[in-house]
């Protein structure tokens, strides 16, 4: 605090007496004091100057701390924002939560409610009053430790930007390979290549076995998830568990695992089993499932309805083309003369031919569409014969069809 | 980014019904671009039917060496 003091009054005084500040006086007599000097020893401060330096001073002893006491006198005003005292047998407190905060837990605690408040003390100089600034609060009853703990993680993690929408990332639309952080026992991987099988075959499943509780735990979930970034052509991370009781989840609530989760560098979907709690690992995940068959259902694309999707573009595609075909047509019989249907009558029939081709393309696999093939009437030097003028009698071109060239001249 | 295969075969398969569809492509053109979206779709069809993917467990040494073993779907 002296160093702060020091460096503002600094900038006013002549002759800085800043080791005498709140000193005890020693350099006293030795010391011209100026001006500006109280009549006693020391040099005066304004009544802001005393305030700011006492803000500086109480914000720096504690920083933000938790604190266990009784609310009382809890007043919420138009504005958002509360106004309340915490206390205990001893000591009294004046604390506030500006609107920010408070919005975020919606209700006040009753009168005379035990809590945990999560508060920076500093001094309100327009008052003159010490006051606690308040960012969150927790009623003690029915709360241990890990929510408390739960809290604080969520509170440094936020910090850290883990918790931001923004970071989320879109999950890829067909997953070639996917690593699968769980236990080895086999219940969730199960239920994930069971989905996959239905949607989405094709795609590769890669165990990395953790325990997902007791005290191993987080260190090696941690591990996993670092694994999960040295396997080469995974495009998906599902961090999953089974159910189980509220205790197991305290890994997923761990902070190193949160941050292991946070640097996986392909997209994350946590599914950590539990409808009603969620983890902090489900926070920081870039999808939340709530169960492991959920996030395989997420993951995948349904393959039945890719195809059908496949099978309209298909037929658009024969669509388009016969379009362009007609178009053609129409515009050599308007040319009319002898030529004209030689070439004609082969348009036509190459009309038919890719009408024919377009309507049961959908039908077919692609393969068989070729084989099945078009001719293509090309000059000698590859351009499309589409014009009589093109063409005299007795011009070669060549006819393309599936395996090859048939050479040809117009009569 | 860049796309999947599958997610680019059906990109431009995209792209190529919405051309074909309007009015200012010629011939040329058009058979060019029906030949690009057949080849489009048998790749399209044929990533559909892959066979299925194999279920893996991700094995470390003590060396740190990652290695692979097939586990029962």
């Amino acid at each position: 605090m002296g160093g702060w003091a020091d460096r503002r009054m600094g900038k006013k005084r002549e002759q800085p007496a800043a080791d005498d500040l709140f000193g005890d006086g020693r350099g006293a007599g030795s010391r011209d004091e100026g001006e500006r000097s109280a009549p006693g020893t020391r040099p005066a401060y304004s009544v802001t100057e005393l305030a700011l330096a006492l803000k500086a001073a109480v914000e720096g002893a504690t920083g933000q701390v938790w604190v266990k006491g009784e609310v009382i006198d809890i007043k919420t005003y138009q504005a958002g924002h509360w106004y309340f005292t915490i206390r205990d047998q001893e000591s009294q407190l004046r604390c506030v939560i500006w609107r920010t905060y408070a919005q975020r837990l919606r209700t006040p605690p009753p009168e005379g409610a035990e809590v945990y408040l999560l508060a920076t003390p500093t001094v309100w100089g327009q008052r003159g009053e010490l006051r606690l600034s308040g960012v969150t609060m927790l009623p003690t009853s029915g709360v241990g430790l890990q929510q408390l703990a739960f809290e604080r993680t969520r509170e440094v993690l936020e910090r850290d930007g883990l918790l931001d929408p923004l970071r989320k990332r879109a999950l890829p639309p067909f997953p070639r390979a996917i690593a699968v952080v769980t236990s080895a026992d086999g219940v969730v991987i199960h239920d994930i290549v069971t989905v996959a099988r239905r949607r989405w075959p094709a795609t590769r499943i890669l165990l990395v076995a953790a325990r997902v509780q007791g005290d191993d735990a987080v260190d090696e979930l941690v591990r996993a998830l670092g694994t999960v970034n040295r396997l080469a052509g995974i495009d998906l991370c599902v961090l999953a568990r089974g159910g189980g009781a509220r205790d197991d989840l305290l890994a997923f609530n761990a902070e190193p695992v949160c941050r292991a989760l946070a640097a996986v560098t392909v997209p994350t979907i946590s599914a950590v089993g539990h409808e009603t709690d969620i983890t902090l690992a489900d926070l920081v995940a870039d999808l939340r499932a709530a169960t492991p068959s959920a996030a395989a259902l997420m993951a995948l694309p349904d393959r039945a309805e890719v195809a059908r999707h496949l099978a309209a573009l298909a037929s658009r595609l024969g669509g388009g083309l016969r379009g362009r075909t007609r178009v053609l047509s129409e515009r050599l019989a308007r040319a009319g003369d002898r030529a004209r249907r030689s070439i004609e009558g082969r348009v036509e029939e190459r009309r038919r031919r890719w009408e024919g081709l377009a309507r049961t393309l959908d039908a077919l696999s692609p393969l068989a569409v070729l084989g099945r093939g078009y001719a293509l009437a090309r000059l000698a030097d590859g351009t499309v014969l589409r014009r009589r003028s093109q063409a005299p009698a007795g011009t070669p071109f060549e006819l393309r069809v599936s395996d090859g060239d048939i050479s040809a001249r117009t009569e | 980014m860049t796309l999947d295969p599958l997610s680019a075969d059906l990109k431009r398969l995209e792209e190529i019904v919405r051309l074909l569809e309007r009015d200012d492509v010629d011939l040329d053109q058009a058979l060019g671009l029906f030949e690009e979206g057949v080849r489009h779709l048998k790749s399209a069809k044929e990533r559909l039917t892959e066979a299925e993917g194999r279920v893996e467990r991700v094995l470390e040494d003590a060396s740190g060496v990652l290695r692979l073993t097939e586990l029962d779907g």
